[in-house]
């Protein structure tokens, strides 16, 4: 055991961005530093985006704390609360506080947040007039309105609309008083921002539009009892307050000699000019950005601990937000450019009457911004297309009715999140209902998805709500949450996403598992449930022949080609080559079901016989009296080739499609994915054999065949959208085969062809797949080439590194110990 | 400790690395014998807190399984799950000396349902 003096690490600023930035430290590297956090409000972190919700009386302070004392404690971080520091001497490294307290430092965080712009006017320091910053302007302002009657909210921003409406809640007549003439200039364009004064002027609100504040006027006792408007005019009001922006509060950082431009200068790592001395959250400039919003800063926070975790792999490249106003019953999303400019084109919908109004801003084909008012349903569908700057012209003609008319049959009567009642399920697949969610998000502390998903269960499943909860996250926080950035890790062993990993694996010539984790510095020994089959994925289909295949990253069902059920036993589905079979195999199917009493039988929708109930130690037997290829029903993998009967019966039939099905099972079976792979032949028009639900999907028509990709009769009913038209069955092998390594070469794991094609854009596999024919023809000899010798686990175990001792228990017999 | 106390089971190559074996005595309720990528040996009763899935067959990585049915994750050397997830598996004592593993007779002879009952109580 080394013994060594721990680092000193001293944050300053107790809020959101600081205390996270230890979360995550803390997570990473418990034990490195010796921490002390110094704070100016005499409170334990709370969450500061909740402070309308206890303005209005909705939740109390307590409800809003995020670490209490205890957390402090616990994770022995030595808490200064209400001290303010007031120097820091970067030469002999210790900041000093208001009340001479003295701290130390190897390294230091500066989280000191931002301060609310006062405008300078007379009367700016009268009693009665506040910023809405803290939990003491709050609870002053709740003061107020016991007491007093009328209010005046300079600013009409999302804080200012936000405290308005919360001090009408809590009974006084409440002006807004704006200096241009819409209100949320910032979020909002002109014709939203009259729906939403128009909504609030229901609620009771007043306005005062295009007005300028002169003064503020005292009473005898000092207490501000008017505010006067250049022009003379005077609106009585025994509480203003001043709500019309925030600044950077670099003041400390300035006065120790650190760079600022509204804000401290930080660089992608999130370090000053100093670099032992860091900054994150709303008093940081990145890019000449200061971010006001809760999700940037803890990506910030993210990277700021990995390199004070002395990682330094982490890299911020800024963020892209959105807003939602916390004003409850009035739904309002903005996101990115929705103003438009003379390169962008516009989509709108307007129905003043009923409250709704829509806009989309759309640059080259991409959404480049959103602006919705009345129905925000798909506020978190279009900052997701924004974020990912995915191409729409495919689906231009119903971008504005939403994602439900994608033809999302799963959820598209339940997504308005926010007018949905608690009992209303959320998520199918684990019956967790919206009440659940919002309950775990205010009492959890809860910003991301992948936070709900842990705690709730909700979308972990099949991941069809996962939409449905991010607009919940989005209407419990409100005005702050943003959804988490566009590149994901794969999980939380590795910061790299999957295109990051597959380029490594590629580029390094990484050809196992160890050395993959090793060489991308996984921070989990060998990795976890979600990453290692994966990983195990990239290797495989990258480095055919190569690379090891690993039984133990993968999931119980390849790792013993059955399908798990849920009483632990197994179900097997033997292949039948385009679905056909014949007196023979249905006998020893009949002889297997009887000699090994297997409970069920059923007849599968892709067309062959699943046997279900299976004992573990009896599969290699069945294997073996059953005595067919496996139908890889278990893997991810070529599924099945389902096919109609086609023209050798069929009195309608152009083409011989079973043939063509039988052909292209076992050109391709034994194809591991990076999902299941489902194919179907139709032998006319009439489609009998659904290809237009299938990952390929081919239709013979009268002069050959038509092609169809990235159909999905699962969760989320997809049609496959034509690909082309070919003539020949060489040719439907060829592209076919093409197009599917493409998939398997560039597919994400666990990414189906749809995905994969909503993400890469049609255009590009046509690009790949039917433009280039050279391309085309090294896509499919790859593929036959990783096929060669790609052994049936079912007959060829050991070549398939079936590890074939799970098969037989470890017996052992209980003797009794003599007396 | 006598050398009575213990069971032998298997050598720990009979197990594999980042994987486990299910040892059943007859009669008995099937046990997981799990071994880590370092080589420790940990055994729990092979059922998951959530809804008895076998957790024998999950992935094993550090020092913990995901269970096959719905990817819940049991620490290996306490049988609780990870959080958010609140439940237990019963652990039998594990003893591994000279690639010999052997299970303590004590836990081995616990009827499994009074361990789990104990390890819902530990948690």
């Amino acid at each position: 055991m080394k013994l060594k003096t721990k680092q000193k690490l001293v944050l300053i600023g107790n809020g959101m961005a600081g205390v996270r930035t230890l979360e995550e430290l803390l997570k990473l590297a418990p034990d490195l530093y010796d921490i002390t956090v110094f704070g100016a409000e005499p409170h334990p972190n709370y969450n500061r985006i909740l402070l309308s919700p206890v303005l209005a009386g909705e939740q109390t302070v307590e409800q809003i704390v995020l670490n209490d004392w205890d957390w402090y404690r616990d994770n022995g971080i030595t808490l200064h609360s209400g001290k303010k520091i007031v120097k820091i001497d970067r030469v002999r490294r210790y900041v000093v506080a208001e009340d001479g307290t003295e701290a130390a430092y190897d390294r230091l965080l500066l989280a000191t947040g931002s301060n609310p712009f006062m405008l300078p006017i007379p009367g700016k320091d009268l009693d009665g007039v506040l910023a809405y910053r803290d939990i003491a302007d709050t609870h002053a302002m709740i003061g107020a309105a016991l007491k007093y009657k009328n209010a005046v909210v300079i600013g009409g921003g999302l804080l200012g609309l936000e405290a308005a409406n919360g001090l009408r809640q809590r009974g006084m007549d409440v002006t807004v008083v704006h200096v241009l003439d819409t209100l949320m200039e910032r979020q909002l364009d002109a014709t939203a921002a009259g729906l939403l004064k128009r909504s609030l002027e229901l609620r009771g609100l007043k306005f005062a539009m295009a007005k300028k504040t002169e003064a503020l006027l005292a009473d005898d006792h000092g207490r501000v009892r008017a505010v006067r408007f250049a022009g003379g005019e005077e609106i009585p009001a025994e509480l203003v307050v001043m709500a019309i922006g925030i600044r950077p509060n670099t003041a400390l950082a300035e006065s120790a000699g650190l760079q600022c431009n509204r804000g401290i200068l930080v660089s992608d790592t999130m370090q000053t000019y100093d670099p032992r001395i860091y900054a994150v959250g709303e008093c940081a400039a990145h890019r000449g950005i200061a971010y006001g919003l809760v999700a940037p800063l803890f990506e910030q926070a993210k990277v700021c601990a990995n390199h004070l975790a002395e990682f330094g792999i982490g890299i911020y490249s800024g963020s892209v937000t959105s807003t939602k106003l916390k004003v409850t019953g009035i739904d309002l999303f903005s996101a990115g450019d929705f103003n438009g400019g003379t390169d962008t084109e516009e989509i709108t919908l307007a129905d003043p009457i009923g409250g709704v109004y829509k806009k989309l801003v759309i640059r080259d084909d991409k959404l480049v911004g959103a602006c919705l008012y009345g129905d925000t349903t798909d506020g978190a569908w279009y900052f997701r297309l924004l974020r990912e700057g995915r191409k729409i012209d495919d689906i231009r003609d119903t971008l504005m009715f939403g994602e439900a008319n994608l033809g999302d049959t799963g959820h598209s009567g339940e997504s308005r999140a926010a007018a949905m009642v608690d009992e209303a399920e959320v998520c199918g697949c684990n019956g967790v209902c919206k009440g659940t969610i919002v309950k775990a998000i205010k009492t959890q502390g809860l910003f991301t998805v992948d936070a709900v998903r842990k705690h709730t269960k909700a979308s972990s499943s099949c991941g069809s709500c996962t939409g449905l909860v991010e607009q919940i996250l989005a209407s419990t926080l409100g005005g702050d949450y943003s959804a988490a950035p566009k590149k994901k890790p794969i999980c939380a062993c590795t910061i790299y996403s999957h295109e990051e990993v597959r380029m490594a694996i590629r580029e390094n010539r990484l050809t196992s598992l160890m050395a993959a984790m090793a060489f991308m510095e996984w921070s989990t020994p060998n990795g976890c449930a979600t990453c290692r089959p994966a990983l195990n994925y990239y290797l495989i289909s990258t480095w055919p022949h190569e690379a090891k295949d690993d039984p133990q990253a993968r999931f119980i069902n390849e790792r013993a080609h059955a399908n798990i059920q849920k009483d632990g036993t197994y179900s097997v589905i033997p292949r039948m080559w385009g679905g056909i079979t014949n007196a023979s195999e249905l006998r020893r199917i009949a002889d297997v079901v009887d000699k090994y009493q297997i409970p069920t039988v059923k007849v599968t929708g892709g067309q062959r016989i699943d046997l279900l109930g299976v004992k573990k130690e009896d599969l290699q037997n069945i294997w073996r009296d059953l005595d067919m290829p496996s139908g890889h029903a278990y893997a991810k993998a070529l599924r099945t080739v389902k096919t109609c009967v086609g023209s050798e019966w069929c009195r309608f039939g152009t083409q011989d499609s079973t043939r063509m099905g039988i052909e292209l099972e076992k050109a391709l079976w034994r194809m591991y994915a990076p999902h299941k792979v489902k194919l179907a032949v139709s032998g006319c028009p009439r489609n009998c054999a659904e290809s237009g639900i299938k990952d390929v999907g081919v239709i013979g028509v009268d002069s050959g065949w038509e092609i169809y990709v990235a159909g999905n009769g699962g969760i989320k009913t997809d049609v496959a959208q034509f690909f082309c038209k070919l003539k020949t069955h060489e040719e439907v092998l060829e592209y076919a085969g093409a197009f599917l390594q493409l998939y398997r070469e560039e597919g994400f794991y666990l990414e189906r062809t749809v995905h994969f094609v909503g993400r890469v854009g049609l255009d590009y596999c046509k690009k790949r797949v039917l433009d280039d024919a050279d391309g085309r023809r090294a896509l499919w000899a790859r593929l036959q080439d990783a096929l060669r010798d790609e052994a049936d686990p079912w007959h060829e175990p050991q070549k398939a590194a079936v590890d074939l001792r799970q098969f037989a228990p470890i017996k052992a017999v209980l003797v009794e110990e003599s007396a | 400790m006598s050398t009575n106390d213990w069971f032998y089971i298997c050598r720990l190559d009979d197990i594999p690395v980042s994987g486990a074996r299910v040892v059943r005595f007859e009669g008995r309720a099937d046990i997981a014998l799990f071994r880590t990528l370092d080589d420790r040996v940990f055994a729990l009763h092979d059922r998951c807190p959530h809804r008895g899935g076998p957790l024998s067959q999950g992935i094993v990585h550090g020092a913990r399984v995901t269970c096959p049915l719905h990817a819940w994750v049991i620490n290996l050397d306490s049988g609780r799950a990870v959080e958010p997830d609140v439940g237990a598996t019963a652990c039998l004592r594990v003893r591994c000396s000279d690639g010999e593993v052997y299970l303590h007779r004590a836990d081995v002879m616990r009827p499994a349902v009074v361990a789990e009952a104990e390890a819902c109580l530990a948690s």
